[in-house]
């Protein structure tokens, strides 16, 4: 029987492992977007487990604006990475670094 | 029911209507031409929602079944951003326009900027929360990569976008805990299932990675790191706005979460925010010596000063929020004048950031160098200016709330913090001679502008413009 700890434990390993993506990549600004976008889906998978297990439909509504907002956020983290690209001739981690910090 | 509820929620959808129409309006017609017009448009338009609101009255008002709550504490922190938001319009139109940056998308991007921490100031669940907290976001990482062809300004809008939407994460990973260990995203519910005392671990959990999300958006240590990064590299107008208005939706979303959702445990969270607090202020004053430009001195600057007012917000009581309240406002009229200052700053039309540009200038231009001696003096929190005031009023709370480590904590950083502050003035008044001096240029208004707060920090030390009165009662909406 699968039951409400093992899918918490999914969402905890994936947020985990997208907290780390973050911050152990030192390639690709690409992976940083896949990072964030798997952080949010944990997110969801917690807020449907959750909305399953009281019985309750607000977790599902929750997690639809979540998914539209993501969508919005990669659009725009797209787009912002595009004009970076354009300036820089690079989206490597390590060459987003003209100000210090 | 739907209607009364729409009626409470009228300022937000005009103003979401409008941005939207005039973006559809000026796309189809005038374009860029029509960008000066549409800025002034807006922000005559948030000086008008500004005035409204303030004289709406009418006690606490629901809507939605609790998600969306109009009080005084809303009403207060809305017509302070409002009026913020104006105010930036107002000093970046003329700067904006003389660098081609001036798109028609700048002033419709602050509204619906805007519009978001209306949301945000307002909401009663974790959705209009996190909504409101992302229709701000977005706007702002377009705003801050808004120089598309400055390596720069790209730069900084790459970097707020990545940090801040780790931050939405946490918030979300901590909003999601919240719901499943209270089975509701309602405020009013969360307060009841955390009962009284100590709340379970699985709520507290949630609580502090809500809480780091938040940080993360009024830039408190540890989450600074975007700070000065992003203030540097977006355009100056839009790091004027940001250190303005969204601290103002940021420090009231929080305080609304804390005291809303969260005010049966103020035992649980009081230690983490005095630490955020003491932190910001310690880093905030040590990290600004050594810088040499004027923009990142400001984002250490805003760093200290947010941890002064997460200190009336750590004290847990209402005069604490009144001080915060009264703080923010006093922080952002200060804003607004160093800002218009800084949008002046600049040698053959090019801008200046650099502070020791600033080398005698009170020799060329006494006046202006005048009223920014004031305004520093007020900022560094020195007597008897209006800055001295608002950290006094943080200071009194703070030990009142029976945290009086955090109190001396905050003095010895404001000591430390007042030398990168008289160090400007240093330079303004005894530097030496260089042989480019700095041209104050720009349009009247930065000068008004420059001018307006500079007086109102000595004005305001009569009665703080019956601000206080308006803090208390929406300290005491929020705090029961």
């Amino acid at each position: 029987m699968i039951g409400l700890e093992h899918y918490l434990t999914v969402a905890a390993a994936l947020f985990v492992i997208g907290i780390f993506g973050l911050f152990l990549n030192r390639k690709n600004v690409i992976i940083l977007l896949m990072s964030v976008e798997i952080i949010l889906l944990s997110v969801n998978i917690n807020l449907v487990a959750f909305s399953w297990y009281h019985g309750d439909l607000v977790g599902q509504v929750f997690t639809l604006f979540v998914l539209t907002v993501a969508a919005a956020e990669a659009a725009i983290g797209l787009a912002i990475l595009v004009v970076f690209f354009r300036n820089r001739g690079t989206i490597a981690v390590e060459d987003v670094n003209m100000m210090r910090g | 029911m739907i209607a009364q509820d729409l009626a409470i929620l009228l300022p937000e959808i005009l103003l979401a209507v409008y941005a939207m129409a005039a973006l559809l309006g000026a796309v189809y017609t005038g374009k860029d031409a029509l960008a000066a017009p549409l800025t002034w448009v807006t922000a005559g338009a948030f000086v008008l929602l500004a005035l409204w609101i303030g004289t709406r009255g009418g006690g606490a008002q629901i809507a939605f079944d609790g998600m969306f709550v109009n009080d005084a504490f809303a009403r207060f922190a809305k017509a302070a951003l409002l009026l913020a938001a104006a105010a930036v319009l107002a000093i970046s139109q003329d700067y904006m326009q003389r660098r081609g940056l001036l798109r028609f998308e700048y002033p419709l991007l602050v509204a619906l900027a805007v519009v978001g921490m209306m949301v945000m100031v307002s909401a009663g669940d974790l959705m209009s929360l996190y909504l409101g907290l992302e229709l701000q976001s977005l706007a702002l990482y377009v705003l801050a990569a808004f120089r598309r062809d400055s390596a720069k300004s790209t730069e900084a809008g790459l970097k707020y976008f990545i940090l801040g939407a780790l931050s939405s994460g946490l918030l979300l990973y901590g909003a999601s805990l919240v719901y499943g260990y209270s089975g509701t995203t309602l405020f009013s519910g969360v307060l009841e299932a955390a009962g009284e005392g100590r709340a379970a671990i699985g709520l507290l959990i949630g609580l502090v990675l809500v809480a780091s999300g938040l940080a993360f958006k009024v830039s408190a240590v540890p989450f600074h790191m975007w700070t000065p990064d992003v203030y540097e590299g977006a355009p100056t107008p839009v790091t004027a706005f940001l250190s303005t208005a969204p601290k103002i939706a940021a420090m009231a979303l929080f305080a609304r979460v804390l005291f809303d959702a969260f005010g049966g445990v103020v035992a649980d969270w009081q230690q983490v925010v005095a630490v955020l607090s003491l932190l910001s202020m310690f880093l905030g004053a040590i990290a600004a010596i050594g810088q040499t430009n004027i923009k990142r001195l400001m984002a250490y600057s805003s760093i200290a000063h947010m941890g002064y007012a997460l200190m009336g917000l750590a004290a847990g009581t209402a005069f604490g929020v009144q001080a915060m309240l009264v703080y923010l406002a006093i922080y952002v009229a200060m804003s607004v004048g160093t800002f218009a200052f800084i949008l002046s700053m600049e040698r053959g039309g090019a801008p200046v950031t650099e502070i020791a540009a600033l080398n005698m200038y009170s020799r060329h231009h006494p006046g202006r160098a005048m009223a920014m001696l004031v305004l520093l003096f007020s900022l560094a929190g020195v007597p008897p200016f209006l800055g001295f005031f608002a950290k006094l009023y943080v200071l009194r709370a703070a030990y009142e709330g029976g945290l009086v480590w955090l109190a001396v904590g905050g003095v010895v950083a404001s000591v430390i913090g007042a030398f990168y502050y008289l160090r400007i003035v240093y330079f303004m008044y005894f530097g030496e001679e260089r042989a480019e001096p700095v041209e104050a240029g720009g349009s009247p208004v930065l000068y008004g502008m420059l001018m307006a707060s500079a007086i109102v920090m000595l004005v305001g030390i009569v009665n703080l413009f019956g601000i206080e009165g308006a803090a208390a009662a929406a300290a005491a909406a929020l705090v029961q």
